[in-house]
């Protein structure tokens, strides 16, 4: 059991007067290179002879800037270096870390003061000024690259668990359901389901046994923020899964977490032994009387596990099937037993609600949609990673402002915001509010907030074909109008994008997507339309192309190429020329590139190498 | 049950005893089929025939019932498997960026079709949906080493140092 003193003890072994050298080292920074660089740093303090601590922290979001690494001198503010690499270390380590001078010209910014004590360098940014962070608001990714998430000390010196105790301390099971209502917060894995009427209607079902589920199946294509809170972050998810087990009176709990991330399973396996061991889940957890056991089930790679009565049937040994509703899960769910199955993301929203108090909370956001969300920045942008905003900022801010625009010069085209179940939505649309509501007008869904951006170069209609593949894919088969249908729409799709389009093929795809909408038995046949219907519904004129002229607008469909330079494009750089294997294309700096037909092999090689778009 | 210890398959004996040792940890666990499936595939790296139908007697369920179950999940195989697994994601992210690319040129490198392993059972080429480090795209997974910012060059050196690494080995 924790008291007052270890706390005591634990920020004073945080606040050590030694340096601290923190290194990224979520699934995007090892994926970059991190663990060599955290070899490479070791060695250098080695040689250098200088004491260190070093800390392993999760994802602080700017995924572009990985392998990040910060560093903190007593006495001063944390600088945090991007793009760190091997041939940086030994000048980081010897002026940094040994004189506490940092290194400018690495510097990317720096992290405001925690104590007045400490002096902030001057001509380096602040981390919250930097053009990325600028409006996030992050009060969810708070601890995320800030804190060591292996050790449950840095987590209760960060404030954590305060919440946990508070509810189980001084508030009723049904007052913390009133708080969590009265706070707007709303589900984030997709549906947006308010989060305490969830918990109400499950409360209200006496049961000998009832589960609280964590929805870690992260399956959206595009979408990694709920693996980066599991990363950065783990305890927070689970005090905010404890609370709901108190609320519901659950007596199991299961997170449901992905194969795939093999990290995100080790890091929670260890907040859950670190949170026994502290008293905060097991047995009579701080005293109140109330356990809960919680346990991890690894996902097999299905992606309609994510459905919260897959979900179960997953958890229960079981073909990942849906079942029909009624009964909801909240009346007769796992095991049939009462059941609330939230999101990752929902979780970590508790203990903040809990601590700031509901009336807090819902001063952010928008009016129906309450809180901050989590995107996943990715695709063709600047600064891809993961962004905190309140609801209702606009797709604007986030691509132009914090995503930094599109690269290369290129211009932008779509978003695509909630992965297969969501849709494209056009340059028109930059301006309007992102949030359930809105993006649900707009043929767009929250989803669980994966955020890709799209530029000119790509097809709008091969997007599409995409995403109806990895729906047709991944349909359990259980239902025709999605096992069929689209697989059928599939087809059509296909087909398209090769040239051998019909025009009624539009109506038929029109109608299908009604069809598979009302006839499915579960969300992803239900959504599965979407990608669909949306491109169809901001981009129809790509399609008619297609259809029409055989021509892809963005030279993407490859059976459509008719290699041809567009010659007002043409910049005479002689790319294509220099990469042509068959050289079947001539020109010089004076003339722009001709490819002869004769010679051509279609291999697309002139293509991707044009940096200006010149070859159709 | 000396019996099902040892069975043959293809002319190629199976131990058994990882199989029971799992089985006996799970006793009396509800709903542990996926784990106790997980948990022989990371021993066997793949399900064999006989561990299959010794799960089935053990739990009381039909062998058609834990086939159903293995062969609805990705994760799952029933054949044998390369020592590196190779897995090139084709989400959203990665599409865009050129994950076909990324295929491609490892069936070439490799001489492999995806979903296949290569004949000195080295490697097996998967695609999967989303790995979740999105903004590292295009992206592949060789085990549970993630490698971010692909190109095709960068693509062979990786394979190249896994090799070199297994011989090292």
């Amino acid at each position: 059991m924790i008291c007052k003193e270890e706390i005591v003890e634990t920020q004073k072994k945080i606040n050590t007067q030694r340096p601290k050298i923190f290194i990224g080292m979520a699934t995007c920074g090892l994926g970059a290179g991190a663990k060599g660089i955290h070899g490479c740093i070791e060695q250098e303090l080695e040689k250098q002879k200088l004491e260190a601590d070093i800390i392993r922290t999760g994802c602080i979001g700017m995924c572009t800037h990985e392998v990040l690494v910060d560093v903190v001198s007593p006495g001063r503010t944390r600088v945090t270096y991007g793009n760190v690499n091997r041939a940086m270390i030994p000048q980081i380590i010897e002026e940094h870390v040994g004189k506490g001078d940092v290194v400018k010209k690495f510097a990317l910014s720096q992290m405001h003061a925690k104590n007045e004590a400490d002096t902030p360098y001057s001509n380096i940014p602040f981390f919250e000024d930097l053009e990325m962070n600028k409006g996030q608001q992050k009060f969810i990714l708070r601890n995320c690259g800030y804190i060591n998430p292996d050790s449950i000390e840095d987590y209760i010196a960060a404030g954590g668990y305060r919440a946990l105790k508070k509810v189980l301390k001084t508030m009723t099971p049904k007052e913390v359901i009133n708080e969590i209502s009265k706070s707007g917060l709303r589900g984030r894995g997709g549906g947006g389901f308010p989060t305490g009427e969830k918990w109400a209607s499950c409360a209200k079902y006496p049961a000998d046994e009832k589960f609280v589920l964590c929805n870690a199946d992260e399956g959206d294509p595009g979408a990694f923020m709920d693996r980066s809170l599991l990363e950065g972050d783990p305890h927070a998810v689970l005090e905010g899964m404890i609370i709901a087990g108190y609320a519901i009176h659950a007596t199991g709990g299961y997170i449901y977490v992905r194969a795939e991330y093999p990290l995100a399973v080790r890091r929670l396996k260890h907040t859950i032994e670190q949170a026994k061991q502290y008293g905060f889940l097991g047995e009579n957890i701080l005293q109140s009387g109330y356990s809960l056991d919680i346990n991890i089930k690894e996902g097999a790679g299905a992606f309609v596990c994510g459905e919260s009565t897959s979900l179960q049937n997953s958890i229960e040994g079981k073909r990942g099937m849906p079942r029909t509703r009624p009964p909801q899960s909240v009346e007769a769910g796992l095991w049939d037993k009462p059941t609330v199955l939230n999101n990752v993301e929902t979780f970590a929203n508790v203990p903040f609600i809990i601590n700031k108090g509901a009336e807090r909370y819902s001063r952010i956001g928008t009016e129906k949609s309450k809180g901050t969300k989590i995107f996943s920045l990715t695709g063709k942008i600047k600064n891809a990673g993961l962004v905190e905003v309140p609801m209702g900022a606009t797709i604007r801010q986030i691509v132009f402002d914090m995503g930094g625009g599109i690269p290369k010069r290129k211009r932008f085209k779509a978003v695509q915001i909630g992965g297969p179940s969501g849709g494209c939505l056009p340059e028109s649309l930059l301006d309007s509010p992102i949030d359930y509501e809105s993006l649900m007008g707009a043929g767009a869904m929250m989803g669980s907030g994966s955020f890709v951006v799209v530029d000119e170069t790509t097809c709008m209609v091969e997007m599409a074909r995409f995403f109806m593949n990895f729906c047709a894919s991944e349909s359990c088969g259980k239902c025709p109008p999605c096992r069929i249908g689209t697989t059928l729409m599939l087809d059509i799709l296909t087909r398209i994008t090769q040239g051998e389009g019909d025009e009624k093929d539009l109506d038929t795809l029109e109608q299908m997507c009604d069809e598979i909408k009302v006839m499915s038995l579960c969300g992803l046949g239900q959504s599965a339309p979407n990608p669909v219907r949306s491109t169809l519904r901001y981009f129809k004129d790509e399609y008619i192309m297609h259809i029409r002229d055989k021509a892809c607008p963005t030279a993407t469909c490859v059976a459509l190429h008719k290699y041809e330079v567009i010659p007002e494009k043409c910049t005479k750089c002689q790319a294509c020329i220099r990469n042509c294997p068959v050289k079947a294309i001539s020109g010089n700096t004076k003339e722009v590139a001709f490819i002869h037909k004769e010679k051509c092999i279609k291999c697309n090689l002139c293509y991707e190498k044009c940096n200006f778009m010149a070859i159709k | 049950m000396e019996t099902v210890n040892e069975k043959r398959i293809q002319g190629e004996s199976i131990d058994l005893s990882g199989v029971e040792e799992i089985l006996e940890k799970y006793k009396g666990v509800r709903g542990a089929l996926i784990p106790i499936l997980q948990q022989v595939q990371a021993v066997y790296g793949y399900l064999p025939e006989p561990a299959v139908n010794l799960i089935a007697e053990q739990l009381n369920m039909g062998a058609s019932e834990i086939i159903g179950v293995a062969t609805f999940y990705a994760q799952f195989h029933l054949t044998q498997r390369g020592q590196h697994i190779i897995k090139v994601c084709c989400g959203t992210a990665c599409h865009v960026k050129g994950a076909k690319k990324i295929t491609e040129k490892l069936s070439k490198t490799l001489d492999v079709r995806v979903g296949m392993t290569t004949e000195d059972k080295l490697f097996t080429l998967e695609e999967v949906a989303c790995l979740g480090a999105c903004s590292l795209a295009p992206v592949m997974m060789v085990d549970e080493d993630v490698h971010g910012k692909l190109a095709s060059d960068t693509v062979s050196e990786v394979i190249k140092t896994v090799k070199e690494s297994n011989i090292s080995q």
